[in-house]
């Protein structure tokens, strides 16, 4: 009993990324369906918070696969069918948002944040160590001469 | 009393403190927020192109295009469908903007089968203005719709200045009615 739910949960395990796409919605030529595809998974079902139109069931999941199809099919280009969806539905429907002013904090502020986790790191080991080297009669009588970060 | 050159130098353990603070402040007015309520990439903007035919069994006449939104005055757009449970509650609400404020409410029938439709407003109530039946859910799109029921406020050019997503509630239709006297 034990050995089949362990071959059970194994499969499961081993099966691709499920999507919600059904077979009819699929275009012929195969080149158009997989750019489909990476759009899919670029932009966001409005209705769902953080699903992709590729992982979503929502109606409007799959209204929005098949206006993603047939732009396609008309010839727009990846950027064209984002900035037709951007323009009805707003930034939100990019899963990964555009680096601008308003982004800026979102895509460098771990960034600046580590940076200056170094910093502080990097000056209290410097001090550490010149306190090491230093000897007594040195030391500086009053802490707050030794900079801004004391213990 | 120390010196202020002293004081000076215990500023920076301070800043935890002042960064907490203003993340704190900012993250706590995001709780309230509902995530659902998107604000809508057309506000400002002219309503979008669009022309559509009657609910199937209304005046063949009254068809709702973009250019019957520009009038001069405000009016509300409503996606509306029978299948639509939230729409029933709020359909009250509507008939009475109509009926006693005088509000021009015209509707879109999104994705619904026309005699439902009909069905849905015999027993309601119909105060709608035209109703535009939007069978494929193509013009939603276009409004960026993502779930009705969905209530839009369209100035005198024809252009979107409020977007309400899900059912009005009473406060709701008060502030639509006060934005759209601003509007007149």
């Amino acid at each position: 009993m034990r050995l089949i739910l362990l071959c059970a949960l194994a499969f499961m395990m081993v099966l691709p990324a499920a999507y919600a796409i059904a077979p009819s919605e699929m275009l012929k030529d195969p080149v158009l369906e997989q750019r489909a595809r990476e759009l899919g998974k670029e932009l966001r079902c409005p209705k769902c918070q953080n699903q992709s139109l590729d992982d979503s069931e929502a109606a409007i999941a799959v209204d929005l696969r098949r206006i993603v199809r047939a732009r396609l099919v008309a010839g727009d280009t990846d950027g064209e069918v984002k900035a037709y969806l951007v323009a009805r539905y707003g930034e939100f429907v990019l899963l990964e948002p555009p680096v601008k002013q308003t982004t800026w904090i979102l895509w460098f502020g771990p960034l600046v944040i580590a940076l200056i986790g170094a910093v502080v790191v990097w000056r209290i080991a410097r001090r550490g160590r010149a306190q090491m080297t230093e000897t007594a009669d040195e030391l500086p009588d009053d802490d707050t001469e030794t900079g801004p970060v004391t213990r | 009393m120390r010196r202020p050159d002293r004081m000076l130098k215990r500023l920076p353990y301070l800043l935890p403190l002042v960064i907490f603070a203003g993340l704190a402040v900012y993250l706590w007015d995001g709780l309230g927020k509902d995530p659902g309520r998107l604000p809508s990439a057309l506000i400002d903007k002219p309503a979008p192109e669009f022309n559509l035919p009657p609910l199937e069994g209304r005046d063949p006449s009254q068809p709702l295009a973009t250019d019957h939104l520009a009038t001069g005055k405000p009016v509300l757009v409503n996606f509306f469908a029978s299948w639509c449970g939230p729409c029933r509650v709020e359909h009250p609400i509507l008939n009475a903007m109509a009926q006693e404020h005088g509000v021009t409410i015209h509707g879109i029938n999104y994705k619904d089968r026309p005699e439902q439709a009909r069905a849905f407003l015999r027993q309601l109530g119909d105060t709608y203005g035209r109703i535009g039946s939007d069978l494929d859910g193509r013009v939603g799109i276009e409004f960026g719709v993502y779930g009705i029921p969905e209530t839009f406020v369209i100035d005198g050019q024809g252009r979107v200045r409020y977007r309400n997503p899900g059912p009005l509630d009473p406060e709701t239709a008060e502030k639509i009615m006060a934005l759209m006297e601003t509007l007149e």
